[in-house]
């Protein structure tokens, strides 16, 4: 596909209109994620309330495609379980980085992510808020995109 | 440069931008297409690309003069350390050194900065001592000089820069007192381009008694640099980013300097005798080569340096300083694009920043036009952190470029703020 169609309407609307923009009074889990080859840096806050996200809110410096996988990712996890949080990150992650052709529709918005698999030098940038979430959820303070290959590295950061 | 371009004949300048479709056929890389769109390389302050000449010099030495070298006593053992020292004396005449034991060969800027380090730093300082860094410093000239002061207790102070990206020469002259053992100092900044007043600094320095190491990676391909007129202690530049491979570089060190060092890494070479009772160390420059170097690369380098003299240092820069003053006036010109770094004396290096549109979202559509810049904190932080933006886009110019260049650099930045306008 061609490189510019990456930054079709879609993800401008979410870079230029970030949904759930913004940081939570008193959250529940916190992580920051950081992506040292570029600079960016996402702040990410939740409130988890019986193992659900109840709410969940982002803001930090970043390009356009972390900031729309920022935003469309805080849309489709928003009420969801940590399992199926979980789970979503793991499907997502295989969307950008595996080379099979499968079929990805039960992603649905999100599979306008789904060029960026052609951009290998972009591929940390719309992950990053994904490792930040599992972060997160998993009371790690800082996820980063250096730990790409191993999402459990992130949980056992923890210990 | 504004000395150098006012030294030049207006017939010299035009030497390279007349030769110039001779030149670029010089470059085979220049001649490749990022998809259908023809390669338009402005990342030469990362890497600069090789000409024919240099690669034609590898090949050369691999196919018929490479052994080890002041080794053994065969035929090509001694052709292949011939042509190895013959590189150290173009290094040397290069940079006007005096004697050709002072320049010893590194695997870049980054392991010359480290030698100076291990072989100076944690010898001569102690608990208490202060080092004094720019706040233009590439991280590889901030952090081995952290790495020792928490080692040692030492403390690091830092020069300030204006907003023009200007070092403030005297609040750096008011850094000095009893405790001051070194300076380190780049010659021209990597993020934004800026040249600093770097003979000046090394007087003053001097004048307190403290040595001082230029960090010359982004100065030794744009200029000619004279390390005797200079009168640094050390002074450190890497081949690939003048034409040469990856791989090599150069510290130049004052006999005398080098000489009280200890020796950074042990091993072959680097000795005069070994016993398990005790080792005596070979004379410099072989006391800080232990191993076998990258023996091709380093007569790559030489070769890189005979063409880069062809054309001549002088003539380079004037050049460069006509593209970099179109390029200046040009991406001035487009609304919503700032330039980070703006000082009066600057290489060709532009660093940007477009309104509303992340460096890295820049980059990733410039590409798509086939231009290739870099794009994020060039690290350099602390620069960044002191223009408050994360990142910048960079554009770095070589002698190979054109103006025509800059017009499709600047189409593409157009083209990009079009794309967001959405």
């Amino acid at each position: 596909m061609s490189l510019k169609s990456i930054y079709q309407e879609v993800i401008l609307d979410h870079n230029r209109k970030p949904r759930n923009y913004g940081a939570l009074r008193s959250p529940t889990h916190h992580a920051t994620g950081h992506n040292p080859l570029c600079g960016d840096r996402i702040e990410l806050d939740i409130n988890m309330l019986d193992g659900h996200i109840e709410e969940i809110a982002f803001q930090g410096e970043s390009c356009a495609i972390c900031k729309a996988s920022s935003s469309m990712m805080t849309n489709a996890v928003k009420g969801k379980s940590h399992q199926e949080a979980e789970a979503l990150i793991q499907e997502f992650r295989e969307m950008l980085v595996s080379g099979e052709d499968k079929s990805f529709d039960h992603l649905g918005r999100l599979k306008v992510l789904a060029g960026v698999r052609d951009l290998p030098t972009r591929v940390k940038c719309a992950i990053l808020p994904w490792h930040t979430l599992h972060a997160a959820m998993n009371s790690t303070d800082s996820a980063t995109t250096e730990a790409d290959d191993h999402a459990s590295k992130l949980v056992a950061n923890n210990h | 440069m504004k000395m150098v371009d006012a030294l030049l004949t207006p017939s010299v300048r035009q030497t390279i931008a007349s030769g110039m479709e001779r030149l670029r056929a010089d470059f085979p890389i220049l001649d490749i297409k990022v998809g259908d769109k023809p390669l338009v390389y402005l990342d030469n302050a990362a890497s600069s690309q090789m000409p024919q000449a240099v690669i034609d010099r590898l090949v050369h030495y691999q196919k018929t003069q490479h052994a080890n070298i002041h080794r053994a006593v065969h035929h090509l053992s001694d052709l292949a350390t011939q042509e190895y020292e013959a590189a150290r004396r173009k290094l040397q005449h290069f940079i006007g050194a005096r004697e050709e034991r002072e320049v010893i060969f590194t695997s870049g800027t980054t392991d010359s900065i480290n030698l100076v380090m291990h072989g100076y730093g944690r010898k001569f300082i102690q608990n208490g001592d202060e080092i004094i860094l720019t706040a233009l410093e590439h991280h590889s000239n901030i952090v081995p000089w952290q790495m020792l002061a928490e080692e040692k207790g030492a403390r690091i102070r830092v020069v300030p820069i204006n907003d023009a990206g200007e070092l403030l020469v005297d609040e750096y002259e008011k850094l000095f007192n009893s405790r001051t053992r070194f300076v380190g100092l780049s010659h021209v900044s990597n993020a934004l381009g800026s040249i600093n007043p770097i003979k000046r600094m090394i007087a003053t320095a001097h004048q307190h008694g403290v040595p001082v190491l230029i960090d010359g990676a982004q100065a030794a391909p744009h200029m000619k640099i004279d390390v005797q007129d200079l009168d640094c202690d050390f002074y450190a530049f890497s081949a690939h980013k003048m034409c040469g491979p990856t791989g090599v570089g150069i510290l130049y060190g004052k006999a005398h300097l080098l000489e009280s060092m200890q020796p950074f890494k042990g091993g072959g070479d680097m000795i005069a005798s070994v016993s398990f009772e005790k080792t005596t160390y070979n004379d410099i420059p072989y006391k800080f080569e232990a191993g076998t170097p990258p023996i091709a690369a380093v007569i790559g380098f030489g070769a890189a340096i005979d063409y880069l003299e062809q054309i001549g240092l002088d003539a380079i820069a004037a050049y460069e300083h006509e593209l970099l003053v179109y390029a200046s006036e040009q991406i001035r010109m487009i609304p919503g694009v700032r330039i980070v770094g703006d000082c009066p004396d600057k290489v060709a290096v532009i660093s940007f920043v477009v309104d509303g549109i992340h460096p890295h979202d820049v980059g990733t559509l410039l590409n798509q036009d086939g231009i290739a810049v870099r794009t994020g904190h060039h690290c350099a932080q602390p620069i960044m952190q002191r223009f408050n933006v994360a990142a910048t886009s960079r554009a770095s110019f070589s002698f190979y470029n054109t103006k025509e260049e800059i017009e499709v650099l600047v189409a593409g930045i157009r083209s990009v703020q079009k794309v967001f306008a959405q």
